[in-house]
This record gives structure tokens, C-alpha cells and sequence, in this order.
């Protein structure tokens, strides 16, 4: 429900109502819990590093380096950093530029303003060109209490039907520095949503190494398999960890690239029997990973025993706390445990 | 090289340059045909006396880049292609057909020497942006040049590449407007007014000059000093052109963006080039 200006919040005028907790502000804009392993700024150290023996890479940003990472590429390599200034239009046309010229250009903005503001930029002069452009932004999905002009809830499905797009969606620290070398020595356009700042640290527990185009199964379980992609992953993991405490017995797929989708895994996987698959997803149920999944096993022929989303409703969604937010739309861990158990 | 010889006029070059986009409207019936002529002159300029190119090469890292941000003026640019030797010119035939090398919006992926892919209008400038910072950092002593219309003055994309090749001081950098107002639905100044606009992209920190694009002593001087202009920035070229120009009838015709010629009129077109003395 959206909150309306005619309403006061009953709390200031009334004692007897709790205060929410001011230490949840919208200001939060780490996913990460309070006692979670983190790394800074994995995107900006990974592509950092790669460009030391890349001097090809060069980066631009919209305004946003510091918001994106990108400032710490800045810093190292400050003569192959292009800010183009609050444009986004432009940092994609001088990336598409860039690129025809023999480099590979890094872009960094916002998702909202690179799907909805930027896209015939992408589309014609990136994509239809299959040129060398990485676009990496940050804010996927539910990861700001702004409310809609800072939520890029449905970036996968302005995305998803652009040809010549590869799609990534990375879990955590550890994969997003695996995926900037694995998109690097790959030719061609690539849309990454990044995770900034202190980014939780979860799959480097799994040994996992993260594979362009791969789903990977993180764990085995024969109640209920878990498909996911980005943070939910790990919001996955989490509540498989819940779930097992009640001997509910979760698989976990994380399926990092969106586009192409790793069909064959997600098909056998999804094939085993007895096992209701959930497609989790930070972002709307409309168009992203879930539908792309339902998809998927309907053309191959598979019926799992049962199909769920657990994804951001089809609503512009409303500003506040990060995790009051998460709760609320039913990405917490907690909230995906209960969904899954009230489906078994 | 075509076999005329390399010592042939611009004028000729622009005659010619009118006759090879004439030959493919007549293949289509149809088409951007008063924009080519419009804009023969400042192709003929471009083409043979600013450009630095090998016709047998059309890939070559010591090129000048031109960029064609108008892929509906690719009849225009088809046309200057055939004639700088690029294009062979008996694909003239082929041109908007299946399986053609001349589609009717240009594509990079499609035909050699078309640079960038256009139509998406306002994509060429700020594409051309990105070219001229990559041959700086190259150390390239190569231009770029990026030729679009006024109704993609329209277009705020090309504001944000305006203003940052202006912040950049891109001084590889040479645009030029045809400014032949008009567009799909009417004159352009009575869709959004761009007017003045050399103030305007002067302001925005560009080497700005104007001229009548039709006149092929006037373009060359221009191009000239936009070439060798000193100064740290960006240079445009306004050219003030005519749809249709050089064959009276067709210049006469109002709303002509996309003009239908009756089949026996190409032939009088064709007759009215040919007519034109050689020089």
C-alpha cells in the first residue's frame, strides 16, 4: 500500500504506538546484516586490478563513479576514466564510440537510469553493433528506500529482450570480482547489476566459482528446489538454513546469468522428482528470472510438482528502510522461509 | 577509383554524386531522394577534398572517421560511396532489394565505409564523441566528422554531446548540420525552433561557422578552416542546403521528406543532371 501525504504517521500523535526504529532509515544502503562477512567495493578492486593488465579497459560514469565503485578504478587509473557528466544517454553513446575505436568500455550508472533512460542508446548503438561495452550499475531491484525513481525493479525485463545482451546478476563480493574478468574475456555487450559498497561475502563457503552462462547448484535438497539469481541467492541459502532447522530439506540453483539462461541445468534440475520449484528474484514477478524459468520448462516439457515466484510485486513499490522494505515485500530470509513453508 | 580520373571537379564530383542516388530512388520509386541532393555538394566536399581514406580499404586505422547519424540520408552517403570507389557502382541496382548491401537506413554491419549505424536519430554526435576521445587516446591525428540534420536538433542527446565534446575541447572533432528545414511532418523551424543556432553551439564552446551548403567554394573554405582551425575545441560546419537541389521540379515540391516520383520523372531528372555542364 502506498503511504498517502493526507496521512500523518499515527505514531507522533499518538504515545501509545511504537516508534519505528530510527536506526532503519532509508539511508541504509548496505543488503548486508549487521554481522555479515563483507568486502568493500569488490567491483571497483576487481576492475582495478583487471586494467593493470588490460590497457584496453577504459571507464566512464554518469555522474555516479563514486556510487558504482568506479571511483576506485578512477583513482588507480585516472587517465582511462571519461566522466561524462549526469548523461546517460551520451555515457552510452561515447562508450559505443569507445568501443568502435578498439576499447572495452566500462560504463557504471544507475540501473533505473541505464534501463529506462538509456535504452535505445544500449539497444541501437551497443547492442546492435554486438559492441564491447560493459554496462555495470548499481541499485538492481529493491536494494534503495527511495522509492521508484531510484528502484530499478523491472531493469531485467526492459533487458531481457535485447538481442546480443548478455544479462548477469551477481550473489555476492566474491562472484562480482569472479564475473569482471569472466565478462572482460567476453566480446561483446554485457549488462551487469552490481552490489557497492561493504557487499556481503557469502559463496566463497560454497568453493564456487562463477562460470558465464552457468546455473550452479549450491546445495541438495528433495523438499523444494530453490532457483535464484543476485542477492536472493544468498537470502536463499539463508532460508534453506531456517527451513532445515524445521527439516524442511532445500536445493539452492543459483543461476547468476540471466541471459543466456542456463537451460540444460535448470531443466534437470528442475526434472528430479517431487520437488515444487521457487523462483526467487530480486525484482518484479513480470518478465525477469521467473518467467524466464517458467518458460524455459514449459518449452523443454518438464512439470515440476509445483511452480511458485517470490519476487517484487507489480507495483512501483514504497520508499523507506531497506530491510523494513525486504520484509515487507517478502525478500527477507525469514519472509522466504515462511513463503515456502506455507506452500509445502 | 572510378575510371573518371582523379582530376575531376567537385562540381562534377556533386553532379555525379545527385545521378548515382537518382539511379537508386528509381530502383525504389520512392525515397530520401531531396535530402541526397540537398546534401551532394557537402559530400562532394567531404569526399574529395577534406577526407583522408583508401577506397580499397575501407577499415583502415589511418582513416577519418564519417559518421553518418541521418541512416535515412544513406541513399546520400551510398551515392558518395560508389563515387570515391568503396561501393562498386553497379550495386546501384540492388539498393533498399533483399539481400543488398545498400539497405534504405544506413548500418554499420551492412556496407563498407558506413562507420556507425544511424536512424535512431540523435545516436551520431555523442557515438562521434566517444570515436574522438578513442583516437586521442590512440595519439590518432585523424578526424572524426559526424553528419547530421536539423531535425536532429531536436533530439536532447545531441545537446549532451554538444556540451561534452565542448567540455572535452574535442578538437578532432568536426560536425555538420545539413540544415535543409525540413522534417517528416514540415519546415523545421516550425516543428522546434533551433534558432540562432551558431550562437548556440558556440556557446556550448564549438568553432562554429555557416554557410550556404550548396556552394561548393564556401563548403571547401569552411572545411578548410574547421580542419586547421587552432583552437581547442570542437568545430561545426551549418550548412544552409536546398531539398531537391539541382533538379527544379523536385525543388519546387513542398513537404518533400519522403518524396514519390512518378516513373517517367526520373528520367527527367536524370536528363536535367546530365545536362548540367561539365566542369
Amino acid at each position: 500500500m502506498r503511504r498517502s501525504k493526507y496521512i500523518r504517521p499515527a505514531w507522533l500523535d499518538d504515545a501509545s504506538i511504537e516508534r519505528p526504529n530510527a536506526k532503519t532509515s532509508a539511508m541504509i544502503a548496505s543488503i548486508a546484516g549487521p554481522d555479515q562477512r563483507t568486502a568493500p567495493t569488490p567491483f571497483g578492486n576487481a576492475l582495478a586490478r583487471l586494467a593493470d593488465s588490460k590497457p584496453d579497459i577504459v571507464g566512464l560514469s554518469a555522474d555516479l563513479a563514486k556510487y558504482t565503485d568506479l571511483h576506485i578504478f578512477a583513482q588507480k587509473h585516472p587517465d582511462r576514466f571519461y566522466q561524462m557528466g549526469m548523461a546517460e544517454q551520451l555515457l552510452m553513446m561515447a562508450s559505443a564510440g569507445l568501443a568502435r575505436e578498439g576499447f572495452q568500455a566500462w560504463a557504471t550508472t544507475y540501473a533505473v537510469f541505464a534501463s529506462r533512460r538509456a535504452y535505445d542508446f544500449i539497444c541501437l548503438a551497443i547492442a546492435e553493433e554486438n559492441l564491447d561495452v560493459k554496462i555495470c550499475c548499481a541499485l538492481p531491484g529493491l536494494t534503495t528506500g527511495y522509492g521508484p525513481s531510484h528502484q530499478a525493479t523491472e531493469d531485467l525485463a526492459i533487458f531481457r529482450g535485447m538481442p546480443n545482451l548478455t544479462i548477469v546478476d551477481p550473489c555476492d563480493a566474491h562472484e562480482i570480482e569472479q564475473a569482471v574478468s569472466a565478462i572482460a574475456a567476453h566480446k561483446g555487450p554485457v549488462y551487469m547489476r552490481l552490489l557497492r559498497g561493504n557487499v556481503p561475502l557469502v559463496l566463497d563457503e560454497y568453493g564456487y566459482n562463477f562460470e558465464l552462462g552457468k546455473a550452479k547448484l549450491l546445495r541438495d535438497g528433495d523438499d523444494t528446489l530453490i532457483i535464484s539469481c543476485g542477492l536472493m541467492t544468498m537470502r536463499a541459502l539463508e532460508a534453506a538454513d531456517l527451513l532445515e532447522k524445521d527439516n524442511v530439506s532445500v536445493a539452492v540453483l543459483h543461476v547468476p546469468t540471466i541471459k543466456p539462461l542456463d537451460e540444460a541445468t535448470i531443466s534437470e534440475e528442475a526434472s528430479k522428482t517431487g520437488r515444487p520449484v521457487v523462483v526467487t528474484e530480486n525484482h518484479t514477478v513480470i518478465g525477469g528470472l521467473g518467467e524466464a524459468v517458467a518458460g524455459a520448462l514449459l518449452r523443454g516439457g518438464v512439470h515440476p510438482a509445483g511452480f511458485r515466484q517470490i519476487a517484487l510485486p507489480d507495483q512501483f513499490l514504497d520508499a523507506g528502510a531497506l530491510p523494513t522494505l525486504h520484509d515487507q515485500y517478502g525478500l527477507s530470509s525469514s519472509a522466504v522461509a515462511a513463503s515456502i513453508k506455507s506452500w509445502l | 577509383m572510378p575510371d573518371i580520373g582523379h582530376n575531376v571537379s567537385l562540381r562534377e564530383r556533386a553532379r555525379r554524386i545527385r545521378r548515382h542516388a537518382l539511379r537508386m530512388g528509381e530502383v525504389q520509386g520512392q525515397g530520401y531522394i531531396a535530402q541526397a541532393l540537398g546534401v551532394a555538394d557537402v559530400l562532394s566536399v567531404s569526399y574529395f577534398h577534406a577526407l583522408t581514406y583508401r577506397p580499397n580499404e575501407p577499415e583502415w586505422e589511418g582513416r577519418d572517421r564519417f559518421c553518418l547519424s541521418i541512416g535515412h540520408y544513406a541513399i546520400a552517403l551510398y551515392a558518395a560511396l560508389i563515387e570515391a570507389g568503396v561501393i562498386p557502382e553497379d550495386e546501384i541496382e540492388s539498393y533498399g532489394g533483399d539481400d543488398s548491401r545498400l539497405p534504405m537506413s544506413g548500418m554499420a554491419a551492412y556496407t563498407p565505409g558506413m562507420e556507425i549505424t544511424g536512424g535512431s536519430l540523435g545516436h551520431g554526435l555523442g557515438i562521434a564523441v566517444g570515436m574522438a576521445l578513442g583516437l586521442k587516446r590512440k595519439k590518432s591525428r585523424n578526424f572524426v566528422y559526424n553528419l547530421f540534420s536539423d531535425g536532429e536538433l531536436d533530439e536532447g542527446s545531441t545537446w549532451e554531446a554538444a556540451m561534452s565534446a565542448g567540455s572535452f575541447g574535442l578538437d578532432n572533432l568536426i560536425g555538420i548540420v545539413d540544415v535543409n528545414n525540413m522534417q517528416a511532418d514540415g519546415p523545421s523551424t516550425q516543428q522546434l525552433n533551433f534558432e540562432p543556432l551558431k550562437p548556440k553551439f558556440e556557446a556550448f564552446n564549438w568553432f562554429a561557422q555557416r554557410v550556404d551548403g550548396n556552394d561548393i567554394d564556401a563548403l571547401v573554405a569552411a572545411f578548410d578552416q574547421a580542419r586547421n582551425h587552432p583552437g581547442q575545441q570542437p568545430r561545426i560546419i551549418i550548412c544552409d542546403t536546398k531539398m531537391g537541389r539541382g533538379v527544379p521540379f523536385l525543388e519546387a515540391r513542398e513537404r518533400n521528406h519522403f518524396l514519390r516520383v512518378e516513373a517517367d520523372e526520373w528520367q527527367k531528372a536524370l536528363d536535367i543532371i546530365d545536362a548540367e555542364p561539365r566542369q
